[in-house]
């Protein structure tokens, strides 16, 4: 199919190109900030001898525009570097950190993603009636209240009061069980797949609503064909496009948008990783993580406009 | 029925019956919840510590960037991960003074500038190598040459020679300084084989434990050193977590996922210490949380204007709303009754008529510019409100100008004249003078510069008659009470807290808090 190849060489160009702008902005973003890496290494103890001392050997005293290219050459040859607060290399301590936010964002999605397309569909099929108004009122509720409060409120009942799960996510080894595992990141979680759920849900519903307007909907009325079928097997193809994209738009966000729930509940992910290195100002860990997440939320973008596309016979053949 | 009851404390305490029986029992008994807590606490204790288990604790301040490195240790949990693996020479004894570690023993020539620490003798490091003098020459080199980025430079700088003599290591200054030993106790200065220099990460030290499992920022496993020479350490393994979130922390101890925590909030303190099976520790230490003005900018270069802001503020106030009661006032010195010859002076008061008398008397006219974050110190804005309304009762305007966490300690601290922070404390008071209050400190914060005051400080380094020295303590305390940029309102305890499956907390040790990091060794798994 030479669309689809003309399309992805045309779409990872252009998420190429935007990963380097990305990279420009973070690191001028991390300059602009007050403070440099060897005054928040050595904090509020920190004598002029130190700091000079530290500049020094990490070496931060080289002209910005210098320090970006050589950090560009690294990165083209495939070496991210080192960390200047901690020394360790970025690349074996991001590997790490990426596949556990990775884990926690594949569960939350495995849960999230199919209970909110069903909860659409069943809001579709029992429009304007209680399960309809129960469903939108509930996923309402939980998008609007932020993130970390429902973290709080999930941690003091079910972790301290019933006790049903960890409340914080201090047992996860990446080395355990799977069942340990997933223990450990239970309410984790179940705080993703509640901030998550009504964006892809009311999205579902909405999309597959505006379908059921159409002509040929009233026809496979009329042909007898009970409720579910309908939605199934001639709303919700038609309707994939949209719920793709938002769909795609929310596994971004669980992989990239992680860090109050991850540093709420103590989870070695990406995001506390992140944290901890702007507040030391440490440059080449920050550009690194910026670029892994600007990676992510362009990858699934991309992947989700090509599956619009290609669901679309109107996209697929353009005149 | 007394019989009854130490039956049972006996049986409690040797783990025969449940803590759940046991509190069934008691109040069988007739005896109150909170009297058969105690008994238990004491019984548990009396049995004295017990072996094995594993402890689990989680602090705050830790994070991925930082480094095993104890030269860099700027935080509590690096300060925690340096008493497991390492130590130092001397270590502050529990009731003050202090105790060999490294060192078995110490002794100044007469006029305390030539100091001779000797070794305790047959003492390895972690990978089985012997400690030598060498090695502890090269750790103080390491800490105070040149080329170090040790938080420790500024204690080490009067150092004039190292040396290693036998079993001794020899100490030169160039001027008396009759605290030495204080300074070798500090955190950063474990001894490491050649002083660190070929690896200064590799955690190898003469520490009751061994660090196993290392996750910076995350999780720490150390277990128990078998050559280890005292007998200090009960637990065979400690887990040490990093949660920095407040609320998790609490949880965590509530759920029973640790055993103990640092740093509870002192907002919810009063409601966590209620939670069954949870014992909340205060303990007063020589932290506080300040406000400093600098003595060389106008106006507060004029010594009425610091004399009105320090009549202007309601300290008592502070404490019962900032601290909610976890603390004590200050007295615009940085010097509480946690010090070594300290001498109380007398307490100021918030006096409105004083401020405005002094106010009118210094001719100045106008608002006075504050600046303040969140991280200067916990409730810091809430503070230069309450600040802004007790000043307002003496007819002086305060504003307010709420600068960002962000870089404060770079951009506002130390370098604005008139801001909100906070000081840890040192040991002694020669270390909090010579640290911040000598007008050629690195730290003078509040560019403090009295010619007296410094000829004091450097007088009392060679003055070993106690009385004399408290004297002379005392007279520096007046010094920077009447003219000082300091106003200090308060002094905030540390907030611990345990949960009944761990035992043996000791109440009032000096230092930091969690018993000076000395709870996760002292303390023992009773259930």
């Amino acid at each position: 199919m030479p669309l689809l190849v003309k399309l992805l060489v045309q779409r990872i160009a252009l998420g190429l190109l935007l990963l380097f702008l990305v990279s420009i902005l973070i690191f001028v973003g991390t300059i602009i900030l007050p403070g440099d890496v060897a005054q928040s290494i050595l904090g509020q103890s920190a004598t002029p001898e130190a700091l000079a001392n530290l500049r020094a050997e990490l070496g931060v005293n080289d002209p910005p525009v210098a320090r970006y290219f050589a950090w560009l050459g690294g990165v083209l040859t495939g070496d991210l570097g080192t960390a200047l607060t901690s020394g360790l290399d970025i690349a074996e301590s991001l590997g790490s950190r990426l596949s556990n936010t990775l884990f926690l964002a594949f569960w939350a999605a495995i849960i999230a993603v199919p209970l909110a397309i069903f909860l659409g569909l069943l809001a579709v099929r029992y429009r304007e009636r209680w399960p309809d108004k129960l469903i939108s009122a509930v996923t309402l509720a939980s998008i609007s209240v932020p993130e970390f409060l429902i973290g709080y409120v999930l941690m003091f009942f079910i972790g301290v009061k019933l006790r049903l799960f960890p409340s914080t996510a201090v047992s996860f080894r990446p080395d355990a069980s799977l069942g340990d595992k997933l223990e450990a990141i239970a309410l984790p979680i179940a705080v993703l797949t509640l901030v998550v759920l009504a964006h892809m849900m009311r999205m579902t519903r909405a999309a597959i609503l505006n379908v059921m307007q159409s002509a040929y909907i009233e026809t496979a009325e009329l042909k007898g064909l009970s409720m579910f079928t309908i939605i199934w097997k001639h709303a919700f193809p038609n309707s994939i496009a949209p719920i793709v994209n938002v769909v795609m738009l929310n596994l971004a966000y669980l992989v990239v948008g992680v860090v109050v729930v991850e540093v709420v509940f103590v989870y070695p992910g990406m995001g506390q990783y992140l944290v901890d290195h702007v507040s030391k100002r440490d440059v080449p860990v920050v550009q690194a993580c910026g670029m892994v997440f600007a990676a992510v939320y362009i990858g699934l973008n991309m992947v989700a406009d090509i599956v619009s596309i290609l669901s679309n016979p109107r996209l697929r053949h353009p005149k | 029925m007394k019989d009854q009851i130490d039956y049972l404390k006996v049986r409690a305490a040797l783990g025969k019956i449940t803590r759940r029986e046991f509190m069934g029992r008691m109040g069988a008994l007739g005896v109150s919840a909170a009297l058969a807590n105690t008994m238990l606490a004491d019984a548990v204790r009396a049995a004295g510590p017990q072996k094995g288990g594993t402890l689990r604790v989680a602090i705050q301040g830790g994070s991925s960037s930082d480094s095993l490195d104890p030269a860099l240790a700027a935080n509590s949990v690096a300060t925690q991960v340096n008493r497991f693996w390492g130590e130092a020479l001397v270590e502050l004894a529990p009731g003050g003074g202090i105790q060999g570690k490294v060192a078995e023993s110490f002794e100044s020539s007469p006029d305390a500038t030539v100091w001779t620490f000797k070794l305790r003798p047959g003492i390895t490091f972690s990978n089985g190598q012997n400690v030598t003098a060498e090695d502890v020459v090269a750790t103080i080199e390491r800490h105070s040459g040149e080329e170090t980025k040790s938080g420790a430079l500024g204690l080490l700088r009067n150092i004039k020679d190292v040396r290693a003599d036998g079993d001794s290591v020899v100490i030169e200054l160039d001027g008396p300084n009759a605290d030495l030993p204080y300074y070798m106790a500090d955190y950063h200065l474990m001894i490491q084989p050649n002083g660190g220099k070929d690896d200064p990460t590799a955690a190898i030290g003469t520490g009751p434990y061994i660090l196993k499992d290392v996750e910076m920022g995350v999780r720490f496993v150390a277990e128990k050193n078998p050559n280890y020479w005292g007998d200090l350490g009960n637990a065979e393994t400690i887990e040490l977590l990093v949660i920095n979130d407040n609320t998790a922390r609490v949880a965590a101890l509530q759920s029973g996922q640790v055993d103990m925590i640092d740093r509870v909030p002192p907002r919810t303190a009063g409601l966590v210490a209620r939670a069954p099976g949870v014992n909340v520790h205060t303990t007063s230490g020589p932290g506080h949380y300040v406000f400093i003005m600098h003595c060389n900018t106008a106006p507060f270069d004029n010594n009425d204007v610091r004399l009105a802001l320090k009549h202007g503020i309601n300290r008592q106030e502070m404490v019962d709303k900032i601290l909610f009661g976890y603390g004590s006032v200050g007295n615009d010195t940085p010097i509480n009754a946690s010090y070594p010859l300290y001498t109380e002076l007398e307490q100021r008061t918030y006096d409105p008529d004083k401020a405005k008398f002094h106010l009118d008397k210094s001719g100045f006219d106008g608002s006075i510019l504050l600046r303040t974050s969140d991280n200067s110190f916990p409730g810091a804005p809430d503070a230069a409100a309450l600040f802004q309304q007790s000043l307002s009762s003496a007819g002086i305007d305060l504003e307010i100008k709420r600068e960002p966490n962000d870089g404060y300690w770079s951009e506002v601290w130390n370098a604005q004249p008139f801001c909100t922070s906070y000081w840890g404390g040192r040991p002694t008071q020669d270390q909090m003078f010579t640290t911040a209050y000598l007008s050629t400190a690195d730290w003078n914060d509040t560019r403090f510069n009295n010619e007296q005051f410094d000829q004091l400080l450097v007088a009392a380094r060679a003055e070993l008659d106690e009385g004399k020295r408290k004297q002379m303590y005392a007279d520096m305390g007046t010094i920077l009470h009447n003219e000082g940029g300091l106003i200090c309102p308060m002094f905030n305890d540390f907030i611990d807290a345990t949960s009944d499956r761990i035992a043996g907390w000791e109440q009032g040790e000096k230092g930091f808090g969690l018993m000076n990091f000395y709870a996760p060794m002292k303390m023992w798994v009773a259930a």
